[in-house]
């Protein structure tokens, strides 16, 4: 698995709310006390419970210019907060004092701003949130966030979501994953979530390589790539992951970008409020290790061509409303809405609950003649997993009422010794 | 009118073997209930083939039910075999070896030809010439009787020959003077919607134990005395069904919600199978699509305030072991249930090793030491869950617990522990903040228990205690990521202590036999029953010998080292390759002799007296 080493320092670009570069990812000197347990000696000789220092940040660890995070006292939310969100909360309540050390121009900080803009927006009680990641570089995110979290093991957020989200419904689950982490190791918990459709929000970060262990080719990575571990290029054909999750019977399907925040908080926004298990995949530029894999679809230059936005109960158009896309048989075909011969009528008319539109548009993948699609692709409704869980024990509790341990460890065949 | 004499013994050990498909494990586990019944102690030795329909007749697809049952105290299933039930040449051939000289030997004459013969590799049919010497051989056309008690039912063929077993079984119960009535009770209750079946089964069930009667080939029959137990209400209980009811009394008990994450693999899977029927208790099962995942859920819902378990055998734990690395440096209360089995590897899964309590010790990256709890009964798989439960929330750890498959598939007489008396369970969750950072309330996921060294157990849900943990090393008591080196040495120290504190709360070692002398037999897990068997017989041809017992094998008890100090020779027999014995030498540095059996099978309580002796009079090497 991927070691989890920085793969630069984390110094921060300007405004980015970090600490001066000079800082670096060194802990400055008595930054914490320093533990008092000379080497050798066991934890319980020398650390009597209750002896250790008490825990108090060095005044200045925050980074100056950033908002104290958070301050509001337990159980009261400050008053007359002119937040942008109804529930009274801001941004930056939302935000850690962890320094936030992705790369400078890193995609993953404008999902992070994002996310964080949104959750005020959003009307589950703070605390009833967690993020839950694996490894990688876009698995940092849930130190980011002043929510509950875990930053867990490679691949393996799914599981972990799937447990907590089995056991405690009422908590509001996202998993933040990558490439990676998401397709390569924890591919076979990826699709069975799916299947199972808990009641989750998972955000892939597709930046089609491995960050944080350095730069090899991922599972999305481009077949002929060149990396450190394909000097001769890339023999694996890549995943598209919309045709995969599609393929596991996902309920949600949807694409986005780091470099679009209006659609990129929208998607986040349409993934939340779907109920089942909400996939987004965020296309996100590595600029380290795979600059400008994207480009194509995120720059000015080129996004109007090169991509379309597909809206439910809407046609298929882009370029600026002058192309279309038109089925001719089963296969898509541009068409040119400027001239005489095509009109927007006939357009093919997106239709989200449409699994056969939702598996021709997923399969608008990387073809020179089309468009790359992005939006939500497929959106259905399926019983989740914890709520059918939870209905069949109601339904064993109505039955037959709540179960009694003494009858039960004295059921079966049973017989008496008298003394 | 009774014909024939009765005969009291003490106690017996009977055999019953066949085909996979013989109906055997069925027929020794009626046998067993109507043992239980009779009020006798007992303990049961299931041994199947990994295959579930291995080709018939041959000598791999024996199946074998073994209960050693009696008025006397009952420890194991038995070192030898009173009365075999040979359905078939195969069954004869692989457990004649198992038979005491002067044992009984029951075939089924029947099945004794010519193909079936060849396929269990005999030259000569055995009852022809005189291999069988030196044994009561009791000749029984089995299936021909069979099918003539039911040549006037709707069965087919197939399904007559298939239900000879109950002719048996009837037969073995007259013979042990057993009730029939609670096989009859079970066969109405099971096939109470083919009544075909049921009247067939019924009907053979009468006849075999008639046949007990009007044959002329037993003279006497047995009878065994009740035992006598502590008093009590009991119930005959395998031990997977034990520890599926301990977890759910610390569930209960500490009310906190079971969840169980699982991957089927044998022998565990009935522990899944036994937690998904008890929904009326809120219990939430969830089979995962492999053991990583089944871990994983486990955590999460461990994370989310739950009485977190997962279960699997010795290649599940492989799978687990970096999330268990995960739960102990998240420090998140869980229970790893691992029903060992014969390894490495796929190993032979149908077999009991006591081979992975080095994989549970240190079978993981980094430092990271686990508290190991171990049942040594099949009643003892109840307490030892409900113990291991109380580890995992009290000191904020993922606990071990290692069962074994002669464990999980054994049976014995179980007094049925009231509620009321279980050990208490309490649980804090935290609801407030814990610290103060410039004049900010906080919540410090890494604040220690003066006492245990538990952090705080914060649930997702609870209004400003919202923290972040994860696989990386952790600031002391902020929880913050830190790659500071002194505070890793630290935090790795105090990991390991919190694990030795469990050892505070441990009671003072029972010894069983003498005090101090010439041996201390030191043993864990499933042993438990032969090493006492053993020790028994020891002491009553006046050898001066001691055994303690493991049930927590991290941390040691404190007192073991003291105890060891009284005795000449240590000696720790286990079935597997020394596993125990490294941890202990480790640990104490004293010579323990290592007493090992990997044949997938229990000890036989004679296989320990014999190497006890060989120490005490000379001659063993120090291995
Ligand atoms: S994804 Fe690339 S740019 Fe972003 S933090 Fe990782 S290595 Fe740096």
């Amino acid at each position: 698995m991927a070691d989890d080493k920085k793969p630069r320092k984390p110094t921060l670009p300007p405004g980015m709310g970090g600490k001066s570069a000079a800082a670096g990812g060194k802990l400055p000197p008595g930054k914490r006390p320093a533990p008092t347990l000379p080497p050798g000696k066991s934890a319980s000789a020398t650390l009597p419970p209750g002896k250790r220092p008490p825990a108090k940040l060095p005044p200045g660890k925050r980074p100056p210019g950033k908002l104290p995070p958070g301050k509001r006292p337990p159980g009261a939310r400050p008053p007359g907060v002119g937040g942008d969100g109804a529930s009274g909360l801001t941004r930056a309540d939302f935000s850690t004092d962890q320094d936030v050390r992705w790369c400078p121009g890193c995609g993953d900080y404008a999902i992070l701003a994002t996310v964080q803009r949104l959750m005020p927006e959003i009307d589950t009680p703070k605390e009833n949130v967690v993020f839950i990641s694996g490894i990688g570089c876009s698995s940092r995110f849930p130190y980011y966030m002043k929510t509950y979290g875990m930053h867990s093991i490679h691949g393996r957020a799914p599981t972990i979501a799937t447990g907590l989200k089995a056991s405690r419904p009422e908590l509001d689950v996202w998993i933040v994953t990558g490439d990676g982490d998401g397709l390569s190791i924890g591919g076979n918990h990826l699709i069975h979530l799916m299947r199972r459709n808990v009641n989750v929000q998972l955000l892939l970060f597709n930046n089609q390589i491995y960050g944080l262990t350095k730069g090899q080719y991922s599972p999305t990575s481009e077949k002929g790539k060149v990396t450190k571990s394909t000097p001769f290029g890339s023999i694996d054909h890549p995943f598209n992951p919309s045709a995969l999750v599609l393929g596991a019977d996902a309920t949600f399907v949807a694409r986005t970008m780091d470099r679009d925040p209006k659609h990129l908080k929208r998607m986040l926004r349409e993934t939340h409020d779907h109920r089942g298990t909400g996939f987004l995949e965020i296309y996100q530029n590595c600029n380290i290790f795979n600059d400008g894999a994207f480009f194509e679809y995120t720059e000015k230059a080129t996004k109007s061509d090169r991509t379309i936005f597909v809206e439910n109960g809407k046609p298929l158009v882009y370029a600026g409303g002058t192309m279309g896309l038109r089925l001719n048989g089963l296969k898509l075909e541009p068409i040119d809405l400027t001239g005489d011969k095509w009109s927007k009528d006939d357009c093919l008319v997106h239709d989200e609950t449409s699994v056969e539109l939702a598996g021709v548009i997923g399969r608008m993948f990387r073809v020179d003649t089309l468009p790359q699609p992005f939006g939500v692709f497929y959106r259905v409704s399926r019983p989740t997993y914890e709520d059918q869980l939870h209905s069949q024990i109601q339904d064993v509790l109505d039955r037959r009422g709540k179960g009694k341990l003494g009858e039960l460890l004295n059921s079966g065949d049973t017989w008496e010794v008298s003394g | 009118m009774e014909l024939k004499t009765v005969e009291s013994i003490p106690e017996a050990t009977i055999l019953f073997a066949g085909d996979s498909g013989d109906g055997m494990q069925l027929t020794g586990s009626q046998f067993t209930l109507a043992t239980a019944y009779a009020m006798n102690d007992l303990a049961t030795l299931p041994d199947f083939p990994a295959e579930i329909r291995a080709p018939a007749g041959t000598t791999y697809g024996v199946s074998g039910f073994q209960l050693h049952f009696g008025s006397v105290n009952i420890q194991t299933p038995g070192d030898e075999v009173d009365l075999l039930v040979a359905m078939n040449p195969a069954a004869l051939k692989v457990n004649l070896e198992r038979v005491r000289k002067g044992g009984s030997v029951l075939v089924n004459t029947s099945a004794f030809d010519k193909r079936s013969l060849d396929l269990a590799g005999y030259d000569e049919n055995p009852l022809e010439n005189d291999s069988l010497e030196g044994y009561q051989l009791i000749r029984v056309e089995l299936t021909k009787l069979t099918r003539e008690a039911l040549k006037d039912s709707d069965l087919n063929q197939k399904e007559i020959d298939r239900s000879k077993n109950m002719f048996a079984l009837g037969l073995a119960l007259w013979l042990y003077s057993r009730p029939v009535e609670p096989a009859e009770r079970w066969i109405s209750a099971k096939f109470a919607k083919k009544p075909d079946i049921l009247e067939a089964n019924l009907h053979l069930l009468k006849k075999g134990y008639h046949y007990g009667e009007t044959t002329e080939q037993f003279v006497s029959r047995f009878e065994v005395d009740p035992a006598s137990l502590e008093p009590g209400r009991y119930r005959a209980i395998q031990g997977v069904h034990a520890l599926a009811l301990g977890l759910l009394a610390a569930s209960v008990e500490s009310g906190l919600p079971l969840f169980y994450g699982s991957y089927p693999i044998t022998p565990a899977s009935d522990l899944l199978h036994t937690l998904s029927r008890y929904k009326q208790f809120g219990v939430m099962t969830f089979q995962a699509e492999d053991e990583i995942a089944a871990v994983g859920a486990t955590i999460g819902a461990a994370f989310g305030g739950s009485l977190a378990v997962t279960g699997t055998s010795g290649p599940g734990v492989a799978l687990k072991a970096e999330a268990i690395g995960l739960a102990h440096i998240m420090e998140l209360p869980m229970v790893i249930v691992n029903m060992q089995r014969g390894g490495p590897s796929t190993g032979l899964p149908t077999k009991t090793e006591q081979s992975d309590l080095l994989q549970a010790m240190y079978g993981r990256n980094g430092d990271s030491s686990l508290p190991i709890v171990a049942p040594s009964t099949p009643g003892d798989c109840f307490e030892a869950a409900y113990e291991a439960a109380r580890i995992a929330v009290t000191y904020m750890t993922p606990v071990m617990l290692l069962s074994d498959g002669y464990l999980a598939n054994g049976s014995a007489p179980w007094l049925i522990p009231d509620p009321a008396e279980l050990p208490s369970f309490p649980v804090k969750f935290a609801t407030k903040t814990n610290a103060t950072i410039e004049g900010e309330e906080v919540f410090h996921p890494y604040v220690r228990d003066r006492e245990t060294l538990a952090r705080p157990w914060a649930k997702p849900g609870t209004a400003n205690l919202e923290h972040r943990i994860g696989g990386l090393e952790k600031q002391d008591e902020t929880g913050n990521v830190s790659y500071d080196a002194a505070n890793h040495e630290m935090m790795t120290r105090l990991r390991e202590e919190k694990t030795d504190r469990v050892a505070r709360d441990l009671p003072p070692l029972d010894i069983y036999g003498a005090k101090e002398g010439d041996v201390l037999v030191v043993g864990w897990g499933s042993t438990r029953g032969s090493i006492q068997a053993a020790l028994d017989r020891l002491l009553a041809a006046g050898r001066s010998v001691g055994a303690v017992h493991l049930r927590h094998v991290n941390p040691l008890p404190l007192d073991l080292e003291e105890i060891c100090g009284r005795y000449r020779e240590l000696i720790v027999p286990e079935l597997n390759n020394g596993q125990l014995v490294r941890i202990l030498r480790d640990k104490y540095l004293l010579p323990f002799r290592s007493f090992t059996k990997i044949q997938g099978r229990p000890f036989m309580a004679g296989e320990i007296v014999s190497y006890v002796e060989s120490v005490i009079d000379g001659g063993q090497d120090n291995g």
